[in-house]
């Protein structure tokens, strides 16, 4: 057969293409790696619901049109858009801020063991860790990712020495901020040494309704016996379609927990690809997502174990959904034939608040060795309402007592981060979502 | 204090009629005791005084005070000075006793229109009504109920019946589940609380829980309504001769 598919570019797919030589010309670092995303990118267009690990979030449809790319911040523009507090304002030692995508400001002091470079620099001068971003097989072909890489304009190099034990979270703020909707493309790869321990967090932060279109990718390489802790916080703005990624590539006897916090943003979709590639390592990835009006959003996650003894993975993922937004889980745990022992549970539940939410689950496990315990629950439902009933015969609002529920029940994925006051940061958004929404019910039974 | 007329009450979506034409009166100051076979309505009624949802009131009125209670939500029940000790307390897994608790006492003061407790006032008061109930510590640091035998529960319940201070208590067979300890301290927790202001409506299969906790009034219950009314001798009566005469009777 010799028929030819002609694709009809969309404009946004049409405006990525088009700017992608004029502005090759300003961002820093060689062009080939970015020539190839691109390509990637040229052959599959912007995903939509015919591709199947987009099925549920059409981003086509969500990106009708392509925002035009943030230029660099002057200074003016770095001080207004970084002036309100950050939640985890205060927690890293370390903490570099980026305004739209661009590297502004480092604060603190950066841990002994641990180098970091500024992604702009470190592209432009070669860095020799660069050898290794975008490396994860598993992550290949990934649209998101090679518009990432595409159009990255900077973010930042982390290296952790072998054995460093870095006191504090390595921090990174990502604010996006203007008068009118801006796309932006961060990047970050953290290489952490045999046996070295270091808690990154990142926050994504955006004011107002605009509909900003993000697109950020943190990889992590993870060397012998590393233990790695990764917190992402998503405040994007109202209207933000925002794209992360995170990538994970795990040596022998590893420690891996990421938790994701997402909170704002109209359409959200965060990604993890994690490849155990040495053997008897441990991942736990969590999600904790809360959602309202028409929000939309999208975990989607691949695990492959691909080593021996196969190694433990859990993730947990808890999303609420209220008024008439949808969330989407979509977890794959691969088990190759050769990583034995493999251990691997995976769970996403979801409750519904109102008649218009809606949630798709969608979990698979493709197990190629005979030698494995692998399990994957995924619930939808309703509020208990005997425990409802409970907490009111209690003299406790209806309002008040869900708000309990959920936050007990969401709190469950946040609880696996170790570091205590970060971890109360989030159970005290989590608070304040809450409160908003309570405050919502109140006012509207007043009425 | 608690009057109940002419209740009907049928599962919510069922044609199931379970309460038919009950009729109570517990004063102010009295403990009266509900009695009767499995399957006679005697949770429903519970449920339906604390306002569970899943029920419909057909006809009747349930007064506390004065005030037909039927229209409020269980919340505002309990700010009027309802409580339902449950026969089988729910487990709420990721909820703090100590936080559901503060929850529920900031939440009636709230709704009575008096401040909110102070947390030295609030761990003040727990402590106290834990000693007296032999709770120990570590129970109020677990979730709610998640994990408590039987007996801890029950306890757990009194607790929260000692703290809340309602005037009107109703008691969803407390004694079952419970060694012959634990129901003494559950005895002694309703009778600390027996004065001429609170009044106990306390349901129960055997007559053994009525050792401990002496009843003013003894009424039978059967195929939804009330049928026989008595003194304590009615117990008796009851643990001697069972519910049969009672069951053919109504």
């Amino acid at each position: 057969m010799n028929a030819k598919v002609t694709t009809i570019r969309t404009a946004a797919e049409t405006a990525l293409i088009e700017r992608f030589p004029a502005l090759m010309a300003r961002l820093p670092g060689p062009a080939g790696p970015r020539e190839q995303a691109l390509a990637t990118f040229m052959a599959s267009g912007l995903p939509n619901r015919r591709v199947e690990a987009w099925k549920y979030t059409d981003l086509r449809a969500a990106m009708r049109e392509a925002a035009p790319a943030a230029p660099k911040p002057d200074a003016a523009q770095t001080t207004v858009a970084l002036k309100g507090n950050s939640p985890l304002a205060g927690q890293g030692v370390v903490t570099l801020s980026f305004v739209n995508g661009y590297h502004v400001g480092t604060e603190g002091t950066v841990p002994s063991g641990v180098t970091i470079v500024p992604l702009a620099e470190a592209l432009g001068s070669g860095h020799p860790l660069l050898a290794r971003m975008g490396t994860l097989a598993l992550a290949q072909g990934d649209t998101a990712l090679a518009l990432n890489t595409a159009f990255m304009t900077d973010g930042a190099v982390i290296h952790v020495a072998a054995g460093a034990e870095v006191d504090g979270p390595i921090a990174l703020r990502f604010v996006t901020a203007g008068p009118s909707a801006i796309a932006t493309a961060a990047r970050v790869l953290m290489v952490v040494e045999a046996g070295a321990k270091v808690l990154l967090v990142e926050s994504h932060e955006g004011q107002g309704k605009l509909a900003h279109q993000t697109n950020t990718a943190v990889e992590i390489i993870a060397g012998d016996g590393a233990d790695v802790q990764h917190v992402r916080l998503g405040l994007n703005s109202e209207g933000a379609v925002a794209l992360s990624t995170l990538t994970a590539d795990l040596g022998s006897a590893t420690s891996l927990t990421s938790v994701n916090v997402a909170l704002t943003g109209a359409m959200v979709r965060h990604q993890v690809y994690a490849r155990f590639s040495g053997g008897d390592a441990r991942a736990q990835i969590n999600g904790a997502t809360l959602l309202q009006g028409q929000q939309h959003a999208d975990s989607t996650l691949v695990v492959e174990h691909a080593a021996e003894p196969g190694g433990e993975s859990r993730e947990l993922f808890r999303t609420i959904i209220d008024d008439e937004a949808s969330g989407v889980f979509q977890g794959k745990i691969i088990v190759q034939p050769h990583a034995q022992k493999t251990d691997g549970r995976m769970a996403s539940n979801a409750v519904l608040l109102s008649q218009g939410a809606a949630m798709y689950n969608k979990p698979e496990l493709e197990i190629f060795a005979d030698d494995v315990a692998c399990a994957h629950g995924a619930t939808c439902g309703a509020l208990d309402d005997e425990l409802l009933f409970y907490l009111m015969s209690r003299g406790i609002s209806k309002a008040e007592a869900e708000s309990l529920m959920i936050e007990s029940f969401v709190g469950a994925a946040i609880d696996d981060i170790a570091h205590e006051a970060i971890r109360d940061v989030l159970h005290g958004l989590v608070q304040e979502w809450l409160k908003v929404r309570a405050a919502r019910i109140n006012a509207g039974a007043g009425v | 204090m608690l009057e109940i007329n002419n209740l009907h009450v049928k599962i919510a979506d069922e044609d199931k009629v379970i309460l038919r034409s009950l009729t109570l009166k517990v004063a102010k100051g009295e403990v009266a005791a509900i009695m009767g076979p499995n399957g006679s309505g005697k949770s429903t009624l519970s449920y339906v005084i604390a306002g569970k949802p899943d029920y419909e009131v057909t006809d009747g009125e349930v007064l506390l005070d004065g005030v037909n209670i039927l229209g409020m939500a269980p919340d505002e029940r309990a700010a009027a000075g309802l409580f339902l000790a449950f026969q089988y307390p729910m487990e709420i897994p990721g909820v703090a006793t100590m936080t559901f608790l503060k929850a529920a006492m900031n939440a009636q003061r709230k709704q009575r229109g008096q401040a909110e407790l102070t947390t030295p006032e609030f761990i003040k008061r727990v402590n106290a009504a834990a000693d007296l109930l032999g709770i120990p510590k570590d129970m109020l640091r677990r979730p709610l109920n998640v994990g408590f035998s039987g007996g801890e529960k029950k306890r757990m319940e009194i607790l929260q019946m000692t703290l809340l201070e309602p005037k009107m208590s109703v008691m969803d067979e407390t004694d079952s589940g419970l060694d012959i300890d634990a129901l003494k301290i559950v005895a002694e927790g309703v009778n600390a609380r027996r004065d001429p202001e609170h009044a106990f409506l306390v349901i129960t299969h055997y007559q053994r829980l009525l050792d401990y906790i002496k009843p003013d009034t003894v009424h039978v219950m059967s195929r939804g309504r009330i049928v026989k009314t008595g003194g304590p001798e009615l117990a008796l009566e009851l643990e001697a001769n069972g519910y049969r005469d009672y069951q053919s009777a109504a």
